[in-house]
């Protein structure tokens, strides 16, 4: 099971109320390559990974929530004090005629979460790649909102997560190295 | 929680993640290096500052975790305010 903490993995503080940034960061929100997709994918690949790098995939999409927490927190300071007029001119005025001002797990353009964004292939080298990949996205994806993004206190934020991707991307290129040379090893058998 | 925190409060919660993100680091690591006798060190010293500082946050500000890994007051205070992203 998993246990809830009343704490943020990292501090979110955001400058003023800017809704245009929400706009860009619900990307990683309900995005292809965003936090929630990651933490799904990993969790999901679990249960037909090799032992050995079950844990590694639990802890990496138990983080995922964590970041995941993150970005809504940010979205949510960034819009709570915006009124209707300030949405519209963010550009998300079809985000406010449909949710008010509730999150949504779709990306910056507003196409809704799809779990095709999510690959399960059942051979563990070719998920761990999968993830590889997914995670050199996320922390591109990061750069290009860091570049968007004038709030210096936010891009704080944003730029311990943009690390996080880069870990991540590291633990699972391990991962690889660790399943390989545990084939190459059941050759001699 | 109270509905304001004090200037402390914030000072703990700092130093509760930066803890935590050695051991969030660590455990990364260790799940690919299971082998290293000083990372497991560092580990397990870790975790238990983290349950020091825990225990110091809660007893003033209520639980951070509940389903039991946290006590609770009286009455229930689980669903007190503040959340962590209204802080």
């Amino acid at each position: 099971m998993w246990v809830y903490e009343k704490k943020l993995q990292y501090p979110v503080k955001v400058t003023s109320c800017n809704p245009t940034l929400a706009k860009y960061l619900i990307e990683q929100y309900g995005g292809a390559d965003g936090e929630l997709a990651a933490a799904l994918r990993y969790l999901n690949q679990r249960y037909t990974i090799p032992d050995k790098v079950i844990g590694l995939l639990t802890d990496i999409g138990t983080e995922e929530f964590a970041h995941l927490e993150m970005i809504a927190t940010m979205i949510y300071k960034l819009t709570k004090d915006a009124t209707p007029e300030q949405l519209k001119a963010a550009g998300i005025a079809d985000h406010y005629v449909n949710h008010d001002s509730a999150l949504f797990y779709h990306n910056a353009a507003g196409v809704p979460f799809t779990a095709s964004y999510i690959a399960a292939k059942g051979d563990p080298i070719a998920d761990l790649y999968e993830d590889i990949a997914a995670e050199e996205k996320a922390r591109a994806t990061y750069q290009w909102i860091i570049n968007m993004s004038d709030d210096p206190d936010l891009n704080d934020s944003l730029r311990f997560l943009r690390e996080r991707e880069i870990i991540h991307s590291q633990r699972f290129r391990e991962a690889v190295e660790i399943l390989k040379e545990e084939r190459d090893r059941k050759i001699f058998f | 929680m109270p509905s304001t925190l004090p200037e402390e409060f914030y000072q703990w919660m700092e130093e509760l993640q930066a803890v935590d993100f050695v051991l969030v680091e660590l455990t990364l690591y260790l799940d690919t290096h299971p082998q290293d006798q000083s990372a497991v060190q560092q580990f397990n010293q870790f975790a238990k500052q983290r349950k020091q500082i825990k225990r110091a946050i809660e007893s003033k500000y209520g639980p951070l975790q509940q389903y039991g890994n946290s006590y609770s007051g009286m009455p229930w205070n689980w669903s007190d305010g503040p959340w962590p992203w209204q802080v």
